[in-house]
């Protein structure tokens, strides 16, 4: 318990300098590493022609992004289907079917990274390399990019530039993905990740067998896979896998690594609107205050100074909803397994099937929770094999993809609810709704109540379809309520972008390739876009003057406001679904 | 019109050659320097942690084993049983227990709390470790040494998992059970900072050690 207490206090601590750091960088300001990454960038600009300076509305935004991302998913099919020849090959592994290759590419360019082959057998170092880790940077960038774009639309500096795509792009991939990864791959080679270029190792065992021993390039793909809310494995079990997550120091390194950027993204979003209220305010007068008021804004202003004052709100919201997960799942851990209990075997150290000894309880929940939180679907212990509540909230965080996301989409769903938070309050208090300064009229209500459908339609429709094929059902490898478990995961954790799954499912298939292809691509690009059209659209607003009316969105009781809106719409589209899943597979287990 | 293609055109040709320099950049440039430095710098851990007694290679040591022998400490059970394998004339391999290795693989089975087959796999493995552990009673026996692991190369078990392994390796392997405690004791780790993690119990390398006491591993034990 205590340990799960530190482990966030730690990361509270220190998301606040990097959110810095990553607004600088997303706001276009000095920072002290200018001098070496100005010309870094500089070289890359003038290879690809590309004009920083020139801005973007948010269309032209948009058809950037998916045009690189289409330009990339080809050069990566193309590696995958080739990646038999010799070149980074030791092991000498095959060419990727179609299928196949098609559901990976897919998935590694949509930030999924939902894995249907298993590494060690199913890539060679290549496609490890330059389809792998490749996409887990570019996608990463891609994501954070849009969410920027997002932002200064919110913002709301100028009436339609958004930014300019391929300078957002190549910026976040050498001043944040690339220095960070750097550093934070050898930590984990230091730990004990290998990274190395042979075959794997046969060694000669004390009983006179043998045993294998994968390795390759594992660390510099394990450590963006984190930073990048990536979440594929090197290998099949992937971060469970002593060979990618050898100590507990690893585990932590890891964990953080995925906890820090999508969190960075909420202070940017904060500091950025923050800097745009400043602008406005600087041509007022500043208003005397008195002693008390003084002392109470100086208690508050810390905060706001770290977060900035609407941060802090969305940050509290998402923090709430993630400590809440991440109690019933620690709970629901620590109980153990009834059925093993009455097998005979002991239960107090919990329910300890597909999970490591070096993480134990504790550490496993909160890496399960923070990976379906933070969308980026790594796993130290197989979800698969957690108690029903236990895997219930990973499931649910994928549902809701608001709890933090990943590289800032996560951000982007979270102020879908918080528009819709403050639609639902003005009608209350029969007022307009307003957020940010700018008011929320027709269009946007429309697109918002588009882009918060399409989640639960996605994985809801696919999962129906799923339990009325037979190529569907195929794929489910555990009976009873735990079986339709299996197929929503597998798309919840599609169409959210993580990448995570009920490992058991025998998800090869067809059908099974195609159909989560579809719903991570959708899942990811609808989305995107319809995001960017709204922020396109607020853009184009005056803002309206604050008046007593105003609801305010900056405080805390806001947050409590969101975190209702966020589970009553969650209970209203998943609640069915998941009483006959996990809830039902409870019940019965402890009956 | 003209203006717009070549808009189109300066688009398309940001796109790919963006595509194209990053791919080089993070897919070839990045893990190659990062092997360099980690050469450099951690040679040991970049090649693997390999341990390597009297020039042959045991294992590693992040990596776990299984062990059949009753001198040895045991691991977890494994759906892929730690990747061991044996191979006869023909070259047909096989895991320790006489099922066909399909080679390289890591996971479990996989299995659901509620699933009837994780019962019968755990109370077969609770009535077989019993058997080979008179001393045992079943209530003792913590819950990780008779589950399986996420990845199915667990290096790992709980101090309590060896605990109770010390009356049949003492008497299988004739070292004392003060000696066996005293290895477990030295190839145990606490927590991180006391705080952060669990403790754990390094079976390869406690094998290791008891196999050099036992002299199973020749002469020159130097290490």
């Amino acid at each position: 318990m205590l340990q799960l207490i530190l482990t966030i206090v730690l990361y509270l601590v220190m998301v606040v300098p990097v959110g810095i750091y990553v607004y600088h960088i997303a706001a276009g300001k000095h920072t002290f590493a200018d001098p070496v990454f100005d010309r870094v960038d500089g070289v890359i600009y003038k290879i690809s022609g590309i004009r920083p300076q020139t801005g973007m509305n948010w269309k032209q935004y948009a058809a950037a992004l998916l045009g690189t991302n289409a330009v990339m998913i080809l050069l990566g099919y193309i590696i995958l289907r080739i990646q038999s020849i010799g070149l980074f090959n030791p092991n000498g592994i095959g060419s990727m079917e179609e299928s196949l290759s098609f559901n990976t590419i897919i998935s590694f360019m949509t930030n999924t990274n939902l894995q249907h082959y298993s590494g060690e057998s199913g890539l060679s170092y290549l496609s490890q390399m330059l389809v792998i880790t490749f996409m887990m940077f570019v996608s990463a960038a891609s994501g954070y990019a849009g969410c920027v774009a997002f932002i200064r639309g919110l913002a709301g500096k100028t009436k339609d530039d958004v930014g300019n795509f391929f300078a957002d792009l190549v910026r976040i991939t050498t001043r944040v993905l690339l220095p960070f990864s750097i550093v934070g791959g050898l930590l984990l080679v230091w730990q004990g990740v290998p990274q190395n270029f042979s075959g794997n190792f046969i060694v000669d065992t004390l009983e006179g067998a043998k045993q294998v021993i994968a390795t390759g390039p594992v660390a510099a793909l394990e450590i963006i896979k984190h930073l990048g809310t990536n979440g594929g494995g090197f290998l099949g079990a992937n971060s469970s896998t002593p060979i990618e997550n050898p100590t507990i120091l690893t585990n932590l390194i890891e964990l953080y690594s995925m906890m820090l950027l999508p969190g960075a993204s909420v202070i940017t979003f904060g500091k950025m609107v923050r800097d745009r209220k400043r602008g406005n305010e600087a041509s007022k007068a500043a208003l005397p205050v008195s002693e008390k008021g003084k002392r109470g804004k100086l208690r508050s202003s810390l905060t706001v100074w770290m977060y900035g004052r609407e941060g802090r709100t969305i940050f509290a919201a998402m923090g709430i909803l993630f400590v809440i997960g991440l109690g019933v799942c620690f709970r629901a851990e620590s109980q153990g397994n009834p059925a093993l209990e009455e097998v005979g075997l002991n239960q107090s150290m919990g329910s300890m099937e597909g999970k490591e000894v070096r993480f134990g309880i504790a550490q496993s929940a909160m890496f399960t929770t923070a990976t379906t939180s933070f969308t980026t679907g790594t796993v130290n212990n197989m979800h698969d094999t957690l108690t029903p509540l236990g895997g219930m909230i990973p499931l649910l965080h994928m549902m809701l993809n608001v709890v933090f996301g990943g590289k800032g989409v996560g951000l982007m769903n979270m102020i879908m609810y918080a528009i819709l938070a403050v639609f639902i309050c003005g009608l209350m208090i029969g007022r307009t709704p307003e957020y940010l300064g700018k008011k929320i009229e027709g269009r946007e209500m429309k697109l918002t109540a588009l882009c918060i459908i399409i989640h639960p339609l996605l994985i809801l429709a696919f999962s129906a379809l799923a339990v009325g094929t037979q190529a569907g059902l195929a794929g489910i490898t555990n009976g009873g309520f735990h079986g339709l478990s299996q197929v929503l995961y597998e798309f919840a954790s599609s169409a959210a972008n993580n990448g995570s799954g009920f490992e058991g499912l025998a998800d090869n298939t067809l059908f099974w390739n195609i159909t989560t292809g579809l719903a991570m691509f959708f899942g990811r690009y609808l989305s995107i876009v319809i995001q960017l059209a709204i922020a396109g659209s607020l853009m184009k607003k005056s803002f309206v003057n604050e008046s007593a009316g105003t609801l305010h969105t900056d405080t805390f009781s806001f947050s409590v406001i969101l975190v209702f809106v966020v589970y009553i719409l969650a209970a209203l589209t998943f609640f069915p679904v998941l009483s006959l899943g996990p809830i039902a597979e409870h019940l019965t287990l402890w009956a | 019109m003209k203006d717009s293609v070549r808009k189109m055109f300066h688009g398309t040709r940001q796109a790919v050659v963006v595509s194209v320099v990053l791919m080089l950049l993070c897919g070839l440039v990045f893990p190659c320097l990062l092997t360099g430095l980690s050469m450099l710098l951690f040679p040991d851990q970049a090649g693997g942690s390999l341990i390597k007694v009297n020039g042959q290679t045991l294992g590693a040591e992040h990596v776990g084993q299984e062990f059949t022998e009753d001198f040895y400490l045991w691991s977890r059970p494994s759906a892929y049983h730690y990747n061991v394998y044996t191979e006869d004339e023909e070259g047909n391999r096989f895991y320790p227990d006489g099922t066909p290795f399909p080679g390289v693989a890591s996971g479990s089975n996989n299995y659901a709390p509620s699933n009837p087959a994780l019962s019968e796999r755990v109370e077969e493995a609770l009535e077989s470790f019993l058997e080979k552990n008179p001393d045992v009673r079943r209530e003792d026996i913590p819950a990780d040494l008779l589950t399986a692991s996420g990845s199915g190369l667990d290096p790992h078990i709980s101090p309590k998992a060896a605990e109770i392994q010390i009356p049949r390796i003492a008497k299988a392997s004739g070292l004392s059970e003060g000696e066996v405690r005293d290895i477990i004791d030295d190839n145990t780790k606490g927590k991180l900072l006391g705080l952060f993690g669990e403790e754990t119990v390094n079976v390869l390398t406690v094998n290791i050690e008891i196999a050099r006491r036992m002299g199973l591993l020749g002469e020159d034990t130097a290490s």
